[in-house]
């Protein structure tokens, strides 16, 4: 009687908390895979291409990500880094952060752990939610940030969306805010989807490259584990046979 | 073999003759005689001792490699976590076991609770280990700021400014306690070291300290029986067994099944969808930015929703204050139970319905305000918190009044298995 008036109460009480919901539209399903070690490749030279002029990942060694992605260290030094740097670097950039906050209005972040503070799936929506604003002086907007600082780095990619602010019937919004290609740009939506996609993919392993071996180190020292079980488990009871 | 065996025989003696190594050895092992029917909540006492070996162990290895300097301390994380061979593995194994001490810390507590194991004769035992937790408390708090990400240092900030609510005083404590008008690199520096030197040794001494007094006493049970009242001819409890050889292989199976779920969290969640880990600390400290919304690692919530909960001023005291109070009186009243319960029986199975449904009203109340704690508060949330803040202090000021109301079954001369 008591537990069920407990679980009662809990109910009560849990879906008088839960009124109040989060804010903002819905993120999109980033739904990367970082055991696609293509994906990661082109999501680096994304990350190279369009990021690392602005954004720095100081804690992200080139190397590393040769060694990790499974590109030959050569092909990285030609490919992806500038002449001066050296494959052991960090990926750091020659803009000063002082220059950038007179530019931008805010220095842009280091990347290097964005993907742990922000999330696979913001950082996806973020990409993929440009949209057209005359207020703002980048001449964009962004659905899932509003007023950011950061211009449509890939524009010439996606092309440019407006924003259409879809009225329910009831007032409330049923399709909630839409955005629409207006201008294409090089790639076709799908292609771009897949674009920021591995651009993702990549800040994902680089915020924590160890990702990547964790989960197969992880099975082994669990099924170590669950071997032991057995033997102690046994011990256990062969030891206490004699306690009654 | 023979000669090994010999030669190991000898060395004991020899360290026998001018130390007490046999008698440690069967005072607290091999004739330390234990209820045998322990149960399931009996296996929280030594997994935290297993998870206090694993805060020290990764903890000298965490110190190899980082810098307690609020310029490098969050780049020398970062370096841990890719640089440093298995860096991430010593630094996921630190982090996972600080919630981990917690989890298991709080289930030995409810254990103390269930079986009223505070009772006397255990009343110091109780005390110790109270002091353990309250240091524990502090670890945790000190060990928070070390990353140097936003929750670290906004969380200090919050935390530390509660002292600033001290009327009088409060602001030159705070000052004192942060070394600097703001969280800075000196206040870095004095929690590292507190962190890694004073209370790991305090921690260690009052471990030390409990199960000297729990050896001295002996172990309660789930019945709540005292073994020791009922001895066999050879002068041994009945219902006892020796610790060594029967709890240290029941503990190790125990230990085991632990270790697999402290894998499983590690390996595969380590950040345990941002409560192990909060997605906000991945942003290195900002003195000139403010988060949106500040939460304590899951462990200090219930007591952070208990501070938040106090929002009226009384008797001309700013509400703030009376949150502080309130909090600190939160977690002091544990060391009263001793002296609050005033039943004729341990068990929870040979009490009645009161105490029954006191103690569980109690861990509801702790758990909605440990729950509501991570959110913002908004108006109803507030509303929640504060009959939840009543409920936790009438499960101890009440208790003199119910425990002695309350209609207990007879306790059984023996244990029951």
């Amino acid at each position: 009687m008591n537990k069920s008036i407990f679980a009662l109460a809990l109910w009560a009480v849990a879906s008088l908390v839960q009124a109040a919901g989060g804010h903002g539209p819905a993120l999109l399903d980033a739904n990367v895979n970082l055991g696609n070690q293509t994906s990661l490749q082109r999501g680096a030279r994304m990350f190279v291409n369009y990021c690392l002029s602005c954004h720095s990942a100081q804690y992200m060694r080139y190397n590393r990500v040769a060694a990790d992605l499974g590109i030959d260290e050569d092909v990285v030094e030609d490919n992806l880094m500038f002449a001066s740097d050296k494959i052991g670097n960090t990926m750091q950039i020659a803009m000063k952060p002082a220059d950038a906050e007179q530019w931008f209005g805010v220095a842009p972040p280091d990347l290097s752990v964005i993907a742990r503070s922000r999330g696979a799936d913001w950082l996806y929506s973020f990409l993929n939610g440009f949209y057209l604003d005359d207020t703002r002086p980048t001449g964009v907007n962004n659905l899932y940030f509003p007023t950011t600082a950061m211009p449509h780095v890939l524009s010439e990619l996606q092309g440019l969306q407006v924003l259409h602010e879809e009225e329910g019937e009831d007032g409330h919004g049923s399709h909630g805010p839409e955005l629409e290609l207006t201008s294409p740009g090089k790639l076709s939506p799908g292609q771009y989807r897949q674009a920021t996609r591995d651009l993702v993919a990549f800040l994902v392993y680089m915020g924590e490259p160890a990702k990547l071996v964790r989960y197969k180190i992880g099975f082994w020292v669990i099924a170590f584990l669950l071997v032991l079980l057995v033997a102690t488990y046994m011990m256990k009871r062969e030891f206490w046979k004699d306690v009654h | 073999m023979n000669m090994i065996t010999k030669g190991l025989v000898g060395l004991r003696d020899w360290v026998d003759d001018r130390f007490p190594l046999m008698q440690l050895w069967n005072d607290h092992m091999g004739q330390y005689y234990a209820p045998k029917n322990f149960n399931f909540w009996y296996y929280f006492g030594v997994l935290s001792l297993v998870v206090l070996v694993i805060q020290l162990v990764t903890g000298i290895w965490l110190v190899m490699n980082y810098k307690p300097d609020a310029g490098l301390a969050f780049g020398s994380v970062e370096y841990i976590m890719r640089d440093v061979s298995w860096g991430w593995l010593i630094r996921y194994m630190h982090s996972t076991g600080a919630s981990f001490f917690f989890i298991v810390v709080y289930l030995h507590m409810f254990r103390g609770l269930l079986y009223g194991s505070y009772k006397k004769p255990r009343e110091l035992i109780w005390i110790l280990g109270m002091f353990i937790y309250l240091s524990l408390m502090a670890e945790a708090f000190f060990g928070y700021l070390l990353p140097w990400g936003q929750m670290s240092y906004w969380g200090a900030q919050v935390i530390i400014s509660l002292f600033g609510a001290i009327p009088w005083v409060g602001d030159t404590l705070a000052l004192w306690i942060r070394g600097d008008y703001v969280v800075s690199d000196i206040t870095l520096n004095r929690f590292f070291s507190f962190h890694v030197i004073a209370l790991p040794f305090a921690i260690v001494g009052l471990v030390v300290l409990h199960i000297i007094a729990l050896h001295e006493v002996g172990s309660n049970n789930p019945d709540g029986v005292e073994i020791k009242k009922t001895k066999g001819p050879d002068g041994k409890p009945l219902d006892g067994i020796p610790f060594h050889p029967y709890y240290t292989v029941k503990d190790s199976v125990g230990v085991v099944v632990f270790l697999i779920i402290f894998a499983a969290v590690m390996f595969f969640a380590p950040e345990m969808g941002g409560y192990f880990l909060e997605h906000n600390n991945f942003v290195p400290a900002d003195p000139l930015k403010t988060p949106e919304h500040i939460a304590p690692v899951w462990y200090f919530t219930p007591f952070y929703s208990i501070l938040r909960a106090n929002t009226v001023n009384f008797f001309w005291i700013d509400g703030k204050v009376w949150g502080v109070i309130f909090m600190g009186l939160a977690t002091m009243l544990f060391f009263a139970l001793p002296w609050l319960d005033r039943s004729q029986v341990k068990s929870i199975r040979y009490r009645g319905t009161m105490y029954k449904s006191a103690l569980g009203i109690f861990v509801i109340s702790f758990l909605i305000l440990g729950y509501l704690g991570l959110l913002p508060p908004t108006p109803a949330r507030t509303a929640v918190a504060q009959v939840c803040t009543i409920l936790y202090f009438l499960f101890f000021f009440l208790m003199p009044i119910y425990t002695k109301l309350d209609k207990t079954k007879p306790v059984p001369e023996r244990v029951t298995g």
